[in-house]
């Protein structure tokens, strides 16, 4: 890797121009984790199928505070997802938080929205300091490690108790590779308070034709009996390569919903941790990757049930055509205390060119006896005799697979439970199976 | 529920059966590794040039290796220094008949329950006897190369075989294969070898039953089979060994290689000593063992009972190499006390029209870890390639722990790949069902362990049902009758 200079360069800068007394210790003892242990390799087992490693052979820069220009705002009129104008439009420019460029909707009374660095400096100091970071406990490669090294222009969203939240937050990333390979870092905190619910979308644009990498993370605090629905869009240019790390901690009796769709990419990988820190919790995690191209996604995800009487569900659907790759890796934990678990999860994937290859690795950690946990994991083709029943029928080859990849698609796009991202999915996963 | 804890205790309670020593002389050489302990063993047995060499290779490669970490086991650091490799029984003249035998040994295998007497008379089966490192009888062999199936021992093999060794050994499992098998490629003390040729049925099941004996000694077998175009063989292996406190480290090698039309059935019932309830000794069971459908339409099947060693990590694997090649896989594991196991298979389709299936039943009781560790592979060129894999997991208390690691790599779009799992403790309507209809608790629990093995039991030749049933009932004994 040619850049470990412009990193240590680039972390002393920004240690003395934000001399933030919270963030310059953990951003240390993240920067000596990142240069210990550099960026992952195939070598280790939790990136066995993802070389990220290798896309650093090109150097990424930060980008450079940007004055917002008309050209920002039509790339961002392009990814607005619909149903907008109902909701708060949060964007992130080059990884950080962009308050002139977004749009907070709700009272305050609702949602507080703050930039990091000022939720620090408020009444939310405690929380900030007690959960910022939580994820660094259970991810501790280099590439979240460089995440949390850089935290700098973050988000802060707290949602108050019993709040249910009237307006949806979108949250928008744009990344400027227009002069440069941009490496953008977004970091967020989300405190969902007792009871509250709350729905959140996230999507991901690149300008211009450098490559760019986002390296997300996110940590997401849900209090009992509350209710949290988080869908990820991503669908960018085979120029765009992203890492994130969405991590989930959720108390007694809370509810979560996930939903993570990939169309278009280059190389993307996406954690999504969910650790049960109370009893009774219900989860639901579900993904669908529509892949062609040399688009290649890494799905990751962990459950870590600490506390008996948690239910968890999870479905992740693949299709890989042309040259791409779908990664499936999903992990449950059950501590020995952890009795009365239920955990399921299926992963069901379709190959459809010679080129494209699928590995999945669903694995089950069991320190617990009274508990039910299954898993499920096929690679296979579309049903010949679905596809002989349809041109039967007089339908040509090509729409009936269509047809086909849309009904396999169904099963999550019905899982958006928010109605304007549904319809938005919709469109895009019909213009992506009809475009080849 | 109190008595099915009662229960439980009980069979946390219940101490290794076949503890005990065999005093017979042994042969050994002083402890540790070098170039001169291997030009040694070598001299030892009078092994040709040849033999010497590839050892020494393989030494050379072992030293350079580091002891792999990621396996779901914990083990304090192995000295290597601290190993005898070499241990014979010191009588080594050839024997026609038991009368010939050490009579110590033969009340040790009573002492079994499997007097080769017996054995010889009712079931037909071969046995060749492997006592520590060097094979002292042969049964059979007469009968046998009639025929024209070669079963003896690998050393007697390098001697007289040297042509099918040298072609052979090794290319299944490289010596560089990895840490535990260059170990193996250096030190091999002994195992067996076997050479069915073109279009031969072999009439009888090939058993051997392996010993570890001497105090403090290493044991690094090397099985060897051959199976030329059209052939059948079925090879038996089990284990039992004497309790004692250190740990012992049993690395072998296994290599299976099938030509065209020809089928391998490979089983094994694996009972050494787990260690005490408390964890302390038992041996540590690192094998690699691999087999090759190297011709179109040939098959290779594993099957194995696993109860014993503190620790079991092994992946018996199959290369399918050959169009329509078969590889099958079924395995029960049983942990117990603090008996960490890691074992499953790899299935690796390159042939086209290949297909493997996998059946996984872990058990864990007491404080013991069981993993499935498996990998099917779907490369490029295996067309129509189809795979079905199962892994199931009963947990017996709720200080042990089950875990699986499947790994699903498919590169050929006309391949399907199935897996499926499941972890679950023993229902209590399944008890409940039971105990409504008179059964004691007792028989019930044995009842439903015996029915969630069965599917892997039903495999195993019918000469070594019993003696598995008959192991798995004494490793689960207080639970089942």
């Amino acid at each position: 890797m040619t850049n470990v200079n412009y990193f240590k360069d680039q972390f002393s800068a920004l240690q003395t121009s934000d001399p933030n007394e919270l963030l310059t210790g953990i951003r240390k003892e993240n920067f000596d984790t990142f240069s210990r242990s550099g960026l992952p390799t195939l070598r280790q087992e939790e990136w066995k199928y993802t070389n990220i490693s290798s896309l650093f052979d090109k150097d990424y820069e930060f980008a450079a505070d940007q004055e917002i220009s008309p050209y920002l705002l039509s790339s961002l009129e392009e990814i607005r997802i619909n149903g907008h104008q109902n909701a708060n439009e949060l964007v992130f420019l080059n990884g950080r938080y962009s308050p002139s460029l977004s749009a907070v909707r709700s009272p305050e009374s609702q949602l507080v929205v703050l930039p990091l660095e000022e939720a620090i400096d408020s009444k939310y100091k405690a929380l900030v300091a007690m959960h910022l970071g939580q994820s660094s406990s259970y991810i501790k490669d280099g590439i979240h490690a460089l995440n949390t090294s850089f935290i700098h222009g973050g988000l802060f969203l707290y949602i108050p108790k019993g709040q249910q939240l009237l307006h949806p937050v979108y949250i928008y990333h744009l990344s400027d590779a227009g002069q440069q390979h941009t490496l953008s870092q977004p970091r967020s905190l989300i405190y969902v308070e007792a009871q509250a619910k709350f729905q959140l979308a996230e999507t991901y644009k690149t300008l211009g034709t450098c490559e760019s990498f986002t390296n997300e993370v996110m940590e997401i605090v849900v209090e009992a009996d509350a209710f949290v629905e988080y869908y990820k869009i991503q669908n960018d240019g085979p120029n765009a390569h992203q890492t994130n790390t969405t991590h989930i901690r959720q108390m007694e009796k809370s509810h979560v919903h996930t939903v993570v769709l990939s169309l278009n990419g280059g190389m993307v990988r996406n954690n999504l941790n969910l650790v049960m820190d109370a009893r009774g919790n219900e989860t639901h995690l579900y993904g669908l990757s529509l892949l062609r191209g040399k688009t290649h996604v890494d799905n990751h995800t962990m459950i870590d049930n600490k506390m008996p009487d948690c239910y968890s569900n999870q479905l992740y659907k693949s299709v890989a055509d042309d040259a791409s790759t779908s990664i499936f890796s999903g992990r449950i934990i059950v501590q020995p205390d952890a009795q009365k678990t239920n955990a399921y999860q299926s992963s069901k994937n379709i190959l459809l060119s010679e080129q494209a290859s699928i590995n999945a690795k669903p694995q089950l950690e069991i320190f617990a006896d009274d508990v039910k946990c299954s898993h499920g994991c096929t690679v296979g083709q579309l049903d010949e005799e679905a596809l002989y029943y349809l041109r039967a029928r007089g339908i040509p080859k090509e729409k009936a697979e269509v047809l086909l990849l849309h009904a396999f698609a169904a099963d999550i796009v019905d899982q958006i439970k928010l109605e304007p991202l549904q319809k938005y999915t919709e469109k895009l996963i019909y213009e992506h199976l009809t475009v080849s | 529920m109190k008595e099915d804890l009662n229960l439980l205790e009980q069979a946390a309670h219940n101490d290794y059966k076949y503890g005990f020593v065999t005093n017979i002389d042994t042969d050994t050489i002083p402890k540790g590794l070098s170039e001169a302990v291997i030009e040694l063993i070598s001299k030892k047995k009078n092994e040709p040039e040849w033999m010497l060499k590839w050892r020494l290779k393989a030494y050379a490669h072992w030293l350079k290796m580091e002891e792999p970490t990621w396996p779901n086991v914990k083990y304090p650091p192995i000295n290597y220094q601290d190993i005898i490799y070499y241990a014979a029984p010191k009588k080594k003249e050839q024997l026609n008949s038991l009368d010939e035998v050490d009579p110590e040994l033969l009340r040790t295998f009573e002492k079994l329950g499997i007097s080769l007497d017996e054995q010889k008379r009712l079931s037909g089966v071969a046995v060749d006897v492997v006592m520590d490192s060097v094979s002292i009888a042969t049964s059979f062999k007469e009968q046998l190369s009639e025929i024209g199936v070669i079963f003896c021992s690998i050393s007697e093999a390098i001697q007289q075989h040297p042509e099918l060794v040298k072609k052979y050994l090794g290319s299944v499992v490289p010596m560089t294969d990895n840490y535990f098998s260059a170990l193996n490629s250096a030190v091999f003390t002994d195992g067996s070898f076997c050479y069915i040729p073109k279009g031969v049925r072999c009439p009888m099941e090939l058993s051997t039953y392996f010993r570890i004996n001497a105090e403090n000694s290493g044991q690094f077998e090397r099985t060897l089979i051959i199976a030329e175009d059209e052939s059948y063989v079925s090879y038996l292996e089990g284990c039992t060994a004497p309790m004692r406190d250190e740990n012992q480290l049993h690395a072998a090698v296994v290599e299976l290689v099938a030509m065209e039309k020809a089928e391998i059935k490979y089983s094994t019932v694996q009972n050494w000593y787990p260690g005490d309830k408390n964890g302390q000794g038992g041996i540590y069971n690192f094998v690699t063992k691999r087999g090759i459908c190297a011709g179109n339409h040939s098959k290779i099947s594993w099957t194995q009972v696993e109860t014993g060693s503190a620790i079991t990590w092994k992946y018996p694997s199959v290369i399918l190499k050959g169009d329509y090649s078969i590889g099958e896989f079924y395995s029960v594991a049983f942990t117990n006390h603090h008996q960490q196991a890691d074992t499953g298979t790899k299935m690796i389709h390159l042939g086209k029209n290949t297909r493997s299936r996998i059946v996984a039943k872990g058990i864990s009781a007491g404080q013991s870890n069981n993993s499935y560790r498996g990998l099917v592979r779907a490369s490029k060129q295996a067309t129509n390639a189809r795979n079905y894999s199962q892994c199931d997991s009963l947990l017996l208390g709720d200080q042990c722990g089950a875990h699986t690691f499947p790994y699903i790599e498919v590169k050929n779009k006309t391949a399907i790949v199935e897996h499926e799992a499941t972890t679950s403790k023993i229902g209590e309507d399944q008890l409940f069902y039971c105990r409504q209809r008179g059964i004691d608790a007792e028989a019930a629990v044995a009842l439903i362990v015996n029915g969630f093995a069965k599917e892997v039991m039903n495999q195993l030749p019918m000469e070594f049902a019993i003696e598995a049933q008959k192991l798995l009932a004494i490793s689960m004994e207080g639970s089942v009758g």
